[in-house]
């Protein structure tokens, strides 16, 4: 489903200073690389930063994908139909899926699968914010499809040119699967406005309440107060500024939320003529930062399903590896 | 990230899908699996959901031999001025253009 902002979650050390000359050497001819527009492959030479930013942002990135199938999970025993259950289980074996292409990337910089989880259901690891509110409501899953994908979407089409070129392809695959996700989410919500009774269409604007907020806050902080995005557009990790996608995604929701017939909850949200963009109200910060620091709606629920979800799985993993043992065993023999 | 140790994982395998009868193999990504038939099995969930393939191949990614990145251009670029390997360095009459 997912990105956020990732690269402002983890405060890096200064870069380390260089040593020998054949370093020296190393990082000129990287940097001439990437300055060039040139992908960078596993197995090439990279600075220890730009290796360690990537490992953050990647399996921040996946995790995001894992923890973000539960949100939805929680609906599709309560689908109101065949039909859109079957599109619930789609959309979430994909997020599956997607967490496992990244884990996959992330592996190729030299950090283990089981390194990744470990940090994750130690609660080290940080995922996306928006993973850690609650869906209340059957509009709750229309609007992430809408809001919560159409946000991830967005952020993740720049990274599809990373210079990192496992990821790029990851993400390529990622967007090419991801882009049913939002519009079954808007498909979702239109049906419930076009046909539903009052009640299911204040179900719809209810949940873009609750939503709105968290959605555009998945960009992450303001440009001024984002320590490593610098760095890492430098690098070509990230393409285009925390801002910059947030006014992109506003401009483009504003005429779907009329389509749709809801208003979006933002006083200040009106378009700027001087500007050519929306203007729109000031974000709770201070919301992000509790969320993102462990304390929003569901962060402990969220976790505790994933650390069960795994203990659960331990046999599963154990006996696999027996069997396989075993089975290569007798071959051998 | 964390410093703990590798906890019994599974191996990481290469895979590779054959998107439609006729074409070659491609990699297309890796996973973890316990033995090769979980592997194929993994493989087509994770990487053929939309019918993207007809076949897989699956390869432990600790059996596949590369060349070395560093060795790039000793290893390519003597191919780079040897133009006449391709057809487009003869110039032919006009009348024979499709020769």
């Amino acid at each position: 489903m997912y990105t956020q902002a990732m690269d402002t979650m983890g405060k890096d050390e200064a870069p380390k200073v260089l040593r020998s000359a054949e370093e020296v050497q190393l990082q000129e001819r990287f940097d001439a690389r990437i300055d060039a527009g040139d992908f960078i492959e596993a197995k090439d030479w990279m600075p220890e930063h730009y290796r360690k930013t990537l490992v953050r942002q990647i399996s921040q990135h996946a995790h995001s994908e894992i923890v973000g199938m539960l949100p939805e999970g929680n609906w599709i025993s309560r689908a109101p139909t065949l039909k859109r259950k079957a599109i619930l289980l789609a959309k979430v074996q994909d997020e599956g899926g997607h967490g496992l292409y990244l884990y996959a990337a992330a592996e190729t910089l030299g950090t283990s699968r089981d390194q990744m989880f470990d940090a994750l259901h130690a609660g080290r690891a940080k995922y996306s914010s928006i993973f850690n509110y609650p869906t209340l409501s059957w509009a709750d899953m229309g609007t992430i499809g809408w809001l919560v994908d159409g946000a991830a979407i967005m952020n993740q089409v720049p990274i599809c040119r990373c210079s990192y070129a496992p990821y790029a392809r990851a993400m390529i695959r990622i967007c090419r699967e991801e882009s049913f996700h939002q519009r079954q989410g808007f498909e979702a919500l239109l049906t419930m406005m076009t046909h539903g009774t009052e009640a299911q269409k204040a179900m719809v604007q209810d949940a873009v309440n609750r939503w709105w907020w968290p959605s555009i806050m998945m960009f992450g902080p303001p440009d001024d107060e984002s320590p490593n995005s610098a760095q890492s557009m430098r690098w070509g990790i990230k393409r285009v500024s925390n801002d910059e996608l947030r006014q992109r995604f506003i401009d483009a929701t504003v005429d779907q939320a009329k389509l749709l017939g809801v208003t979006l909850p933002d006083p200040d949200l009106k378009w700027n003529e001087a500007r050519q963009s929306h203007d729109f109200g000031a974000i709770d910060w201070s919301e992000f930062k509790r969320v993102i620091a462990g304390d929003g709606p569901c962060n402990r629920e969220r976790l505790a399903a994933r650390v069960k979800a795994w203990d659960d799985g331990a046999w599963v993993r154990e006996a696999a590896t027996a069997h396989a043992n075993k089975q290569a065993l007798k071959e051998a023999a | 990230m964390s410093t703990s140790p590798v906890q019994n994982e599974w191996p990481l395998w290469e895979v590779f899908v054959r998107s439609k009868a006729g074409l070659d193999h491609k990699h297309c990504g890796s996973l973890h699996a316990a033995d090769a038939k979980m592997a194929i099995q993994m493989g087509r969930d994770v990487y053929t959901r939309r019918q993207e393939g007809v076949s897989v191949w699956v390869v432990r990614s600790d059996q596949i031999v590369a060349s070395d990145p560093g060795d790039k251009a000793m290893y390519f670029d003597p191919a780079e001025d040897k133009v006449y390997r391709h057809p487009t360095f003869y110039e032919l009459p006009k009348s024979l253009d499709h020769m």
